[in-house]
């Protein structure tokens, strides 16, 4: 995290002027010592960089050169959009892709999971932006069925806005989600099959069919509770691949999230947003490794048995 | 003597499992095709896309053949400044493949060098760059060369900047590709290291780094060959990533992901050509060199042989 601050911070420092794309090319000189002061650019570097973290600290990341408001009120505005989408299309990745994967799992030779796999090997290959065109293209072109920009309407509350409450936010929930997600499905389904392919040829499992429990008991109940666990790992560090490739499909979608926000800022070389960004999207892999871990200590009584042993 | 080379590459392990994969065989001769389509662009593109006396704006949104209002000249149809849809098309498989390539190198060269240093060396200089391609391995590769490419943006002066923005797109790709080579390069090099022949070159007293460079090298070149076909597509969908966020390379060079961007802006008037065919394009030639990599990784594997 420090690293991150500190990358940020000599971002800050060192690229560009900021003093230059405030004020304009033709500002006049007492003007710039002026915003130089305010912008406290006048003091060593080091006061810099303490104030820079004790102000990222209190949530306040400076302002914007580009749009010339707060940082924070932008991103608070922002994030409910890209943390809404992400969420969904994770829950969407993992619920569509542990069950597929554990029916291609069980059925391995069927036509049906074959079907599935081939599919599954597209979505990796596919880029993001072109699924999220065709999508567009299918639904909101030729069947115009689904709208293929914004949010729809959201409901404000106060410090958060949701699409969740309106029909036409979840309507213009499903094309992003369904984008985002499909990569991310394929990796679940492959990880799903494969744990299932090789927890069902453990002697536990043939013990519990040789007393006889019903296969989908064994299925759902013994093999995939044990599949689960490489599952949780891989998917909280997606979490952090999601967020990224939100920035993609926000753009295709033009959804008004943190993603278009730093695509932006990269396009008008908008530092604070930048570096902004990079800190929160740190802040989060940070918080996901945390979640993981917790999450393994309730699912894997083995840790749990080990800690207390010790 | 085209026979006897012919023979030659055909008894040889690889040269066998090549030439009974189909995959293998159709992949990469859709590769090579395009491959030569690009090399060749001026040859084979029945317009120069980029010589405005040969574009006319008359011409502009003429659908494919095969669809009412085509015109036999241009069989793929046209975009909104009148340009033929299949040469704009092969000059930006071009400019696709360029920096695909270029990247990819940039990240082999950088991966491989502090991979097999890092191996032989060791000590605290290896958990140094083991440590950073940690680091970075959990960044996605995506926002890794966005941040690059923003931060570029920053120092190199917007004039300047269309003329670097390929340069910079390059560099980018490539700093977020190369730790994948470091990890594979360690990893082979810490297994040869220990083997006679490192032992025997170091007691003759041949310096480290003929040894690394000259010896080690050439031994654990099947792993980082698979690693850098399958990064060539990672880089070249990177790539048409970034420039259809239109942070790539600039709009007067486009390459498939800027047409992509250009034409998604018509997609709902109804001039669906215009981004469905780049995009068909980019996904084959994405598809093919990944089907090569799967190809080359099983059949470059000891382990999956099939007796």
């Amino acid at each position: 995290m420090i690293i991150v601050a500190f990358v940020s911070f000599s971002l800050f420092n060192f690229v560009g002027d900021p003093v230059n794309s405030m004020t304009g090319e033709d500002a006049s000189d007492e003007r710039r010592a002026e915003v130089r002061e305010v912008l406290g650019l006048n003091d060593p570097v080091y006061v810099q960089f303490t104030r820079f973290v004790g102000n990222i600290v209190q949530g306040n990341f400076g302002i914007s050169y580009q749009l010339k408001r707060e940082v924070s009120d932008l991103i608070g505005e922002r994030l409910p959009a890209t943390l809404e989408l992400v969420f969904v299309s994770a829950l969407l990745a993992i619920i569509t892709g542990v069950i597929l994967g554990v029916y291609t799992g069980i059925h391995r030779e069927s036509f049906v999971s074959n079907v599935i796999l081939v599919v599954s090997l597209a979505g990796v290959s596919l880029p993001t932006f072109i699924i999220g065109i065709m999508l567009i293209y299918l639904f909101s072109v030729i069947l115009g069925v689904l709208p293929s920009f914004g949010r729809g309407e959201v409901t404000d509350l106060g410090f958060w806005t949701t699409g969740f409450l309106t029909i036409s936010g979840l309507k213009a929930l499903i094309l992003p989600s369904i984008t985002l997600s499909l990569f991310q499905m394929t990796y679940v389904i492959r990880l799903v099959r494969a744990e299932m392919m090789e927890i069902l040829q453990t002697d536990y499992i043939k013990f519990a069919r040789a007393r006889g429990i019903k296969n989908h008991i064994i299925n759902y109940k013994h093999a995939l509770k044990n599949g689960l666990i490489p599952v949780i790992t891989i998917t909280g560090i997606n979490i952090g691949t999601l967020i990224a490739f939100s920035i993609i499909t926000e753009t295709v979608f033009q959804w008004p999230g943190m993603g278009s926000l730093f695509i932006n800022a990269v396009y008008f070389v908008d530092i604070p947003i930048m570096s902004a960004y990079m800190i929160m999207v740190a802040f989060i892999f940070v918080m996901i490794n945390f979640i993981v871990d917790i999450t393994y200590y309730f699912i894997d009584p083995r840790i749990r048995l080990k800690e207390e042993t010790n | 003597m085209i026979v006897k080379t012919f023979n030659k590459i055909y008894d040889t392990d690889i040269g066998y499992s090549f030439f009974n994969s189909k995959i293998a065989i159709i992949s990469s001769s859709i590769f090579f095709i395009i491959f030569l389509c690009s090399l060749f662009a001026g040859i084979v593109a029945p317009y120069n896309p980029f010589d405005p006396a040969s574009v006319s704006l008359m011409d502009a949104f003429t659908p494919p053949i095969w669809s009412d209002g085509g015109s036999v000249s241009f069989f793929l149809g046209t975009d909104q400044q009148g340009r033929d849809m299949f040469s704009t098309m092969i000059y930006g498989s071009r400019i696709s493949l360029i920096v695909g390539f270029s990247s990819i190198i940039f990240a082999m060269i950088l991966g491989v060098f502090l991979g097999v240093t890092s191996g032989y060396i060791g000590g605290r200089y290896e958990i140094i760059i083991m440590r950073i391609t940690d680091v970075q391995l959990t960044i996605p590769t995506i926002l890794m060369a966005l941040l690059v490419d923003g931060i570029a943006r920053g120092i190199i002066s917007r004039s300047m900047h269309d003329e670097m923005a390929i340069y910079v797109l390059i560099f980018a790709i490539g700093i977020s590709e190369w730790p994948q080579f470091a990890r594979v390069t360690r990893a082979s090099t810490l297994v040869e290291k220990n083997k006679e022949y490192v032992s025997a070159s170091r007691i003759i007293g041949l310096s480290n780094i003929i040894i690394m460079f000259k010896h080690i090298l050439p031994n654990i070149l099947r792993p980082i060959l698979v690693i850098a076909t399958i990064g060539l597509a990672l880089a070249i969908i990177t790539e048409s990533t970034l420039s259809f966020l239109g942070v790539g390379v600039p709009p007067t060079t486009p390459s498939l992901g800027t047409l992509i961007r250009f034409g998604n802006n018509f997609l709902f008037s109804g001039e669906w050509w215009i981004t469905f065919f780049p995009a068909i394009f980019l996904v084959v030639l994405a598809l093919s060199i990944n089907l090569l990599g799967d190809w080359m990784r099983d059949a470059l594997n000891p382990k999956l042989k099939k007796r």
